[in-house]
Parts: structure tokens; C-alpha cells; sequence
């Protein structure tokens, strides 16, 4: 089909480009945002995305709370965060005007839905005048009023539809520009709005009519003089897809199920951000998913055991102030020795917080979140893409250790999507369980027998001979009997910790992106991965003798980190919280860390880090000044 | 296939039992060993979960496989499970502060999903493991450690909550007739979907006594009424009375002063719960409290049935997964 039209006015080529997109609530910004996202990935660029939504579902219209976000940075080189500075900012009436204005860069594209920006919307805004008139504004940026409305409007009447719906679709005529101002392709949105409005053929056209008269805008329109064109990034070879994180966690859990032959089981409440996960699992009943949405977060996650008792593969999965309801269960988990995953998708805390915005606060819950010594190992993706692998690797420990193992996600890593380059299936290790078979014998059954591993033997229900019975009461070793002899309670608790404490030998190394000691060492985990190791990069551009340390599995800790944090002579931990790595660190190996610490609910910026990290590190001798 | 034959000493675990001497949870256990038998399941098919309470270490003392699990959420391990094993016999043992208290939220939505697992519910209408306070089912006023001054909660009634819930099979039973009490367990484990037997049973250290009325021999006959299918609800040391509907109560009438066709006839399979209700409420002193099944309705799909269903028809309808296939769908793009 040729369906884009080519542009006829001068190409700029660019490396890379970061637009926000903001507008109302429902305004249609996600899925604008969405689009383009995935859009540039098919067009072969690296991309970052960072959706940012108010918690309300309909925050009152025109409001500064009710501004919904959606930021993309697509490249030609590969990128690791969403972007800083703004690019492009394209607002659909003033409450996202002045909410984000201030991180568009000087002399950046500003394009706003003229009218939006009307008295009425001005009182809702909270602004005197019309932002947009501010002398200023012409003096910094590049401004285009677009009477984004009415040109939909004139566009949608000539299929004869109505002006209720011509409003709604003004959200697909700034795409259209927007596709037009950097080169996109139509086709991919064509190909999703035949998909998704297929059945309603006067919705489909109307769309279809306002992203074409989008294009067309920037294309005639005199103000506009030149696109910009982002090439293909190189990318390692191989069939990619663009993904979301939550998309990839659930992916990751079904891999893993097949990989060790079992069906899975989720178990969960209703709760934002992780709430994706079940909706994505709950489409793929025919690769034998069961999902469970369970009365609260407690049945949640104990009809996870009890599914796991069964032999099933099970997980459960909650945000924050779940977990916090769900941990007496987890340290029943862990004294019962069974193996389940357990998924924090993070969020602003404590309490409700911030249901849409990210934190990575809830490490110390994972760590110590439970009544009594109950360590649980803990594995954290870094990326959308990473959480597939994150899931199969959280499996593996989980059955070769028999017990829960936390995966703690964050809503930016959730929410965020990256291009994921699809892996070979058939190539991914199995993840080998055997339950042991009925005895027959006279020796009696031993459930709490340990491997060399620690592990004690899954004997699932239903076999012959090794009825046994578990339970939250502290176990004798070897027999699992009640039993409340102190050197028992000793030895079990040790054993236990042991256990978890010998994973450390099987995972790999600590790696680390540049030297191996050196001046300063940046520590980081989880979602902050792309902001630390760009910023890491940008200061080894620099000459600075600096590496990035990104940590995957913060329980155990890799066997190699306290050499590694004493090669360094400062090391910089930064986290979305008020320092709970840095906490661990210091307190497992008695080294000084510097935290770099934030919970705005925003993700680290890349020029926020480069400061932070000049501030602290040591100063360099100055070898080749005189 | 011939199946051994069990008796009840080989549904026996080697474990001591620890209840108080004089306890009515022995009773229980010894009925539930004496039925298991009959039901030809074999041992480890048999799954007992219970909570936390003296009850709940019921599952100790089976030889069967066995959760003791976290006060109040024996249901929701019962749901994991039975969801994903459908092919086990799943018991569920909880007492009144286990199922009604903290465990309130789960007992319900069992009931309401018709799991099919069974619940028994030791209601000694107090805490017994932490030595003696008023527990859901305690009386108004009544004195107990916490409430020295006399309790001021309303209790629950464990029937009623369970009809509200949409229970499809509600029973109640006591520890002092074991005859009773194993035909109800058997009634129970025959029911396909969630079943409740609340048993009576006697806290002799903290509560002792608190429903002689019903559990004692003499007083039995006067105080409970043994509820039968299809039959009118006769109690009294002479059988000399009956319960009858006017309007939209329950009365207590001598059978000699009333025509027989106007007494109440019990119907356990009434999809109805009306009238089941009313019997449920039926309270000592001022009227008999209602022994056996009183309700059994058949038919109500159970979850463990509806989630193993899906499974099975999305297999049907989109072939079995393929997960090669499953991320690879979509736009995709080669980089070479
Ligand atoms: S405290 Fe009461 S209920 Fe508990 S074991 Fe003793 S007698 Fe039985």
C-alpha cells in the first residue's frame, strides 16, 4: 500500500529525538504516545518510552492533575533512557503546557492545539492569560499554533460524521504531524486503526482522515520548513519487537513454565501497575495459564502455596502495599520451603503513595518485610525487555532452591517499552524439577531432607507413600515434624539462610561496564539501569576513570561486590529511594557508598546523575595541568 | 482396580495428639478416621488444610498430605490447590475465630466460587489457643478474659453467613453425637461444591459447657431439631413438636394441636434459601437449633470445574500454545 505519502520539503538527519506528548487524560496521549513508539522501532530506531498518567481515571478535565504524559526518544544509536531535555513538546491545552514546559530545551519544537487554549480551559489550568502569548515563549522556542480542532473537524465532515466524533480524534491529526515532522511511516497506525476500529468503519475513517490531515498540515503548511529524519539504529542482528515490561513479565513466566513442564498459576489482586501482568496471562488460558483474582492481596498470594504445594508452578504478584499484606505468607513460603515467584511492580510508597508513578522504595521489604530471620533471594530486571529474562531466571532459583524468590519490577520499567530482540526459544536452558516418586519402602518419607543445594524434596499430593504434612509451625529437621527444641530452631534457621546464602555460587559475577577499580564506581539496580549507564558512559567519554556496577541479584548479593566496591575509591549508589541499596552495601561490606537519592516519581535524569556523579567523585589529579 | 482396604488407624499420623484431655476436637478426628475409610479415596488424595487455632492442627494428625497454614486463610490455599488439582479430595478444618473472624473475607468467597472442598467448622464459640477470649460466636454478654464486663459484640451465626455467601451445601452437626457427626462428614464429602459442616464442639478448658443445651443427652431432644429431607422438623423428648410457617416466621407447635399439613417440611434442595435461612436463625433458648443438612442444591458449577474448563476449551479453540510462535506475533523487524 502507499499509504505515506512522501514529504517534499527538506530532511534534517538527526541521531536521535525525545518529544513528550501531553495532553488531557482523555485526551488520547497514551495511545498517541504508543504509536509513535511503535512506529519508530519499526522504522529500525532504538527507542526509550516513559508514560507518565495521573493515579485518577477521570481526573477532572483541564486541570494540572488531570495532564497525562507520554515521552519517547527514538535514535539511530542505541539509547538507554527515555530522554532529559525535550526535543519537541506538543500540548493539547495549557494545563500541559505549563506542567511541562520547563523540560523542553531552548529553542525546541513547541506545537499546541490552539484551541484548547481558551479562556475556560485557562481557569481550569489555574493560568491568567494565554500561556502560549507570553513574549517569552515566541523568544525561546520554536512555536506552532495548531487549531488542532477545528482542522479535524474540517477533515472528519467530509466522511460525513458527526462532530462529537471528529473531537475525539483530534488526538490521530497530531499524530499525523507529528509523524510527518520526523519522517514516520503512516502505515503502522493505518494498520492499527483498521485492526481496532474495523468494526465501527465511521470511527475507522475518521481517524484514518485525521492522521492523514495531520500530515498533510505539516506538509502544506509555510510554517513548517523542514522534518526531521532519525536512521535505523544498529542494533545486533535478529527479529526484534517492540515491549512493554509488564508484557515481558508475563511472557517471561509463560517461557518458564514450559521450560520446566508445568502449567502456571498467578494468583492476584487487582493493583496498579502490576495489575497488566494478569491481563496479559489471563489471555493465554490455551498454554495452560490459570489466573486467579482473588478476594485481597492475602488470598492472593496464599492460594500461590497452595497451588505450589500441588506441584504447580505458581506466582503471585502485587505492588508495595500488597507485598506489605502479603508478607506473613511469604515467610509461610519460605518456612514451607516451596518454590513460587513473588512480583513487586514498585511504586511511589509508603502507603497508597503513588499508585502510577515509580519508586524503587521497596527493597528493604524485600529484604527484611516478614516476621523472623526470612530471607528471600531477590531478582530485579533493569528494562522492559529484560523482565522476560528476569521471570525465567526467578523460576530457576525458585525450584532449585525450593523456595519464593522476589522479582521486583518498578511501574517505569512496567509501563516503559524498549525494541526486545525475540530470542530462540529452543535455545533457553530448561529448568529441570523432579518430584520424588512414591516410596513403597519402609523407610519413612523425609520432607525436610536436603540435596546438596539445601533444596528439600517437592513430594507433591497424590503420590503414594509420602503423605506429609507442612505447615507454618517450626519444623524438625529432616521429618518436617512441629517441633520446638531451641537447637533445632537454630539449625533450621541457619540451614535456611544457608540455603539462600549458597545461591551466590551459581549466579554469575558481578559485571561491570568499563575497569575494574578505578576512581569511582556507580551502583545501581533495577529501572534506573539506562539513566546510571548513560551517564556512566558520558563521563568515561569524558576521560574520567568511572564504571557502572548494575546489580541484578540483590539477594545474594554477587560473590565479587565487596572486592569490587573496595577497587574503587568512591563509590556512587543512585536510587529512586532515600538509600536502601546503599544501606545493604555498607552494612554487608563496611565501604563508604554515596547515595544519589530522588522519589519524585520521575525517573533519574541523565544530566542529574553526570552532576551528582562530578559532585562526588574524588577530584582527578590533575596529571597533565600544570 | 482393587483399592486396599483402610481402616481408620492407617488414616492415623504418628504424631501425639495435643488437645486438652476432655477436648471435643477428638471426637471430630476420631469420626473424620472413621469416614474416610468408607469413601474409598485413596490417602494421598486426601489434602488437609486448615488455619491457625486448636483446630487447625488437625492436619498433624492425619496420615494424609497436610497444610497448617496462617490464621484465617485455609480456604484461599484450598483455592490454589484444588484450582490446579482438581483430582484431590481437599478438606478444610477452621474454627469459629479462624473462619468468622479473621478469615471472615475468605470464607465467604469460597462459599460464593462452590470450590469443591470441604469446610469443617469447630465452633466452641471462644479463643481457645490464646487461652480464652470471646471469639464471632460468643454470647452477648458473655464474661470472658477480654470482656470482663460481658461481651457487647453481636455474634454471627455461622449457617446464616454461609446462606448469604451462597453456600450450595450447609450442615451442622456436634462432637457429642458421633453418629450424627460422621454421616454428616460423609454428606459433606459427597457434595460436589463447597460444603459447610459446622460442628459444636465443647471447649471444656475455656468454654465448657457453652452449648450443653444442644450437646447434652437429656437436653438434647428439646433444644435441636434433626433436620430431614422431605420430613417435617419434629423434636422434643416425646417428638410431641414441630416447627410451622406463619407469615414470615418460624413457630414452635405441639404436632397434637395442629393439622399435619401445616407443619414446615424441611427441603434441603430449595435453591430458595428463604426458608433455610429462617431455620438457620432458629435459636435457643426460644427455639430448637436446626441439626443436619439444610441445604444441598446440586448443579451450581464449581470454580475448580469452571478454571480447568477454560483451560480446556481455549486449548480446543486456539490449539496449544506456542510460544515461539507467541512472541514472534505482532510487528516485528529484522535487523541484519
Ligand atoms: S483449649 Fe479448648 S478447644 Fe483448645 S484443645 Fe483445649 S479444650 Fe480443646
Amino acid at each position: 500500500m502507499t499509504a505515506t505519502p512522501k514529504t517534499s520539503k527538506d530532511v534534517q538527519s538527526v541521531t536521535g529525538i525525545t518529544v513528550r506528548l501531553a495532553g488531557d487524560s482523555g485526551d488520547g496521549m497514551q495511545l498517541l504516545g504508543t504509536q509513535l513508539t511503535n512506529t519508530s522501532a519499526l522504522a529500525g530506531n532504538d527507542v526509550a518510552t516513559f508514560p507518565d498518567f495521573p493515579a485518577e481515571i477521570r481526573a477532572p478535565r483541564g486541570t494540572r492533575a488531570g495532564v497525562s504524559g507520554f515521552q519517547v526518544q527514538f535514535a539511530s544509536e542505541e539509547i538507554f533512557t527515555p530522554g532529559d531535555q525535550l526535543d519537541a513538546l506538543v500540548v493539547m491545552n495549557p494545563a500541559a503546557m505549563v506542567t511541562n514546559l520547563s523540560d523542553l530545551r531552548k529553542g525546541g519544537i513547541l506545537i499546541a492545539n490552539e484551541d484548547g487554549f481558551i479562556e475556560k480551559e485557562f481557569k481550569l489550568a489555574k493560568v491568567e492569560a494565554n500561556p502560549l502569548d507570553a513574549s517569552v515563549i515566541e523568544e525561546t522556542y520554536r512555536v506552532f499554533k495548531v487549531p488542532m480542532t477545528e482542522l479535524t473537524r474540517l477533515a472528519v465532515a467530509e466522511h460525513g460524521l458527526s462532530q462529537k466524533i471528529a473531537d475525539r480524534c483530534k488526538n490521530f491529526f497530531a499524530m499525523g504531524l507529528v509523524y510527518w515532522l520526523f519522517g514516520r511511516s503512516l502505515d503502522p497506525t493505518l494498520r492499527f486503526i483498521e485492526n481496532k476500529f474495523g468494526g465501527k468503519p465511521d470511527v475507522a475513517s475518521a481517524n484514518e482522515a485525521a492522521l492523514r490531515a495531520g500530515w498533510a498540515y505539516g506538509e502544506t503548511t509555510e510554517a513548517f520548513g523542514e522534518s526531521y529524519q532519525v536512521e535505523a539504529a544498529e542494533l545486533s542482528k535478529g527479529t526484534y519487537r517492540n515491549i512493554m515490561g509488564n508484557q515481558a513479565l508475563a511472557w517471561g513466566l509463560i517461557a518458564a513454565a514450559e521450560l520446566s513442564d508445568k502449567d502456571l498459576f498467578y494468583g492476584t489482586y487487582p493493583i496498579t501497575p502490576a495489575s497488566d501482568i494478569l491481563h496479559e496471562l489471563t489471555k493465554y488460558k490455551n498454554f495452560g495459564v490459570r489466573t486467579f483474582q482473588a478476594e485481597d492481596e492475602i488470598a492472593a498470594v496464599c492460594s500461590t502455596i497452595g497451588a505450589a504445594f500441588g506441584g504447580t508452578m505458581a506466582v503471585t504478584a502485587s505492588s508495595g502495599p500488597g507485598i506489605a499484606l502479603k508478607g506473613e505468607a511469604m515467610g509461610l513460603g519460605m518456612i514451607l520451603e516451596l518454590p513460587m515467584i513473588v512480583i513487586n511492580v514498585q511504586r511511589g510508597g509508603p502507603s497508597t503513595g503513588l499508585p502510577t508513578k515509580t519508586e524503587q522504595s521497596d527493597l528493604l521489604q524485600s529484604m527484611f518485610g516478614r516476621n523472623g530471620e526470612s530471607p528471600l533471594p531477590i531478582v530485579a530486571p533493569r528494562s522492559p525487555g529484560d523482565c522476560f529474562a528476569a521471570a525465567i531466571d526467578a523460576w530457576r532459583i525458585a525450584t532449585e532452591c525450593m523456595v519464593p524468590v522476589i522479582l521486583l519490577s518498578d511501574g517505569y520499567i512496567a509501563n516503559g517499552s524498549e525494541p526486545w530482540k525475540i530470542p530462540d526459544v529452543s535455545q533457553i536452558e530448561k529448568i529441570t524439577i523432579t518430584h520424588p516418586e512414591g516410596a513403597d519402602g519402609d523407610e519413612p518419607f523425609m520432607p525436610y531432607a536436603r540435596d546438596e543445594k539445601l533444596a528439600r524434596p517437592w513430594a507433591i499430593p497424590g503420590t503414594e507413600g509420602l503423605m506429609h504434612r507442612v505447615g507454618g509451625l517450626e519444623k524438625e529437621d529432616g521429618t518436617g515434624n512441629v517441633s520446638y527444641d531451641p537447637a533445632n530452631h537454630q539449625l533450621m534457621t541457619d540451614r535456611r539462610a544457608e540455603k539462600v546464602a549458597m545461591i551466590a555460587e551459581r549466579i554469575p559475577d558481578q559485571e561491570v561496564f568499563g575497569e575494574t577499580s578505578g576512581d569511582t564506581l556507580v551502583v545501581s539496580w533495577g529501572g534506573t539501569y539506562g539513566s546510571c549507564h548513560t551517564a556512566v558512559a558520558q563521563c568515561q567519554a569524558e576521560g574520567m576513570r568511572i564504571s557502572h556496577a548494575h546489580i541484578r541479584y540483590l539477594n545474594p548479593l554477587p560473590k565479587n561486590i565487596g572486592d569490587l566496591l573496595r577497587s574503587f575509591k568512591t563509590v556512587i549508589v543512585p536510587e529512586l529511594n532515600m538509600g536502601q541499596l546503599r544501606l545493604l552495601l555498607r552494612a554487608e561490606y563496611l565501604v563508604d557508598c554515596i547515595g544519589v537519592n530522588k522519589v519524585q516519581g520521575k525517573p533519574f535524569a541523565v544530566t542529574e546523575l553526570v552532576a551528582a556523579i562530578k559532585e562526588h567523585s574524588v577530584p582527578q589529579t590533575k596529571s597533565k595541568a600544570g | 482396580m482393587n483399592l486396599p482396604v483402610l481402616k481408620a488407624a492407617d488414616f492415623a499420623s504418628d504424631q501425639d495428639v495435643r488437645w486438652c484431655p476432655g477436648c471435643g476436637d477428638y471426637s471430630i478426628l476420631a469420626q473424620m478416621k472413621k469416614v474416610l475409610p468408607e469413601l474409598g479415596v485413596p490417602r494421598e488424595k486426601i489434602v488437609f488444610i486448615s488455619g491457625i487455632g486448636c483446630s487447625s492442627r488437625f492436619p498433624y494428625y492425619m496420615n494424609t498430605y497436610g497444610m497448617h497454614s496462617i490464621h484465617g486463610r485455609a480456604p484461599t490455599f484450598a483455592t490454589g490447590l484444588k484450582s490446579t488439582r482438581p483430582d484431590l479430595m481437599v478438606w478444610v478444618i477452621t474454627g469459629d475465630g479462624d473462619a468468622l473472624s479473621i478469615g471472615g473475607n475468605h470464607f465467604i468467597h469460597a462459599l460464593r466460587r462452590n470450590l469443591d472442598v470441604n469446610i469443617i467448622l469447630f465452633n466452641n464459640r471462644i479463643y481457645g489457643l490464646t487461652k480464652g477470649q470471646y471469639s464471632p460466636t460468643s454470647s452477648e454478654g458473655q464474661v470472658t478474659k477480654s470482656t470482663p464486663m460481658g461481651s457487647i459484640d453481636h455474634p454471627l451465626n455461622p449457617l446464616s453467613v454461609a446462606l448469604a455467601a451462597e453456600a450450595t451445601f450447609v450442615a451442622r452437626s456436634m462432637d457429642a453425637n458421633v453418629k450424627h457427626l460422621g454421616a454428616m462428614l460423609k454428606r459433606a464429602s459427597e457434595h460436589k461444591g463447597t460444603s459447610l459442616v459446622e460442628v459444636y464442639q465443647n471447649c471444656n478448658v475455656f468454654n465448657d459447657g457453652a452449648m450443653a443445651y444442644a450437646q447434652e443427652r437429656k437436653q438434647r431432644p428439646n433444644n435441636t431439631v434433626e433436620l430431614e429431607h422431605g420430613k417435617p422438623l419434629i423434636f422434643g423428648e416425646n417428638k410431641d413438636k414441630a416447627v410451622r410457617l406463619v407469615g414470615n416466621h418460624l413457630e414452635v407447635v405441639n404436632t397434637a394441636d395442629v393439622p399435619a399439613d401445616d407443619l414446615l417440611i424441611h427441603d434441603e434442595k430449595d435453591m430458595n434459601p428463604a426458608i433455610q435461612m429462617m431455620m438457620a436463625r432458629m435459636r435457643y433458648p426460644e427455639m430448637p437449633e436446626p441439626m443436619g443438612v439444610l441445604r444441598a442444591v446440586e448443579g451450581v458449577a464449581t470454580y475448580d470445574d469452571q478454571i480447568n474448563d477454560q483451560v480446556t476449551e481455549a486449548k480446543e479453540k486456539k490449539g496449544p500454545g506456542d510460544l515461539q510462535k507467541l512472541i514472534s506475533a505482532g510487528d516485528t523487524w529484522d535487523v541484519a
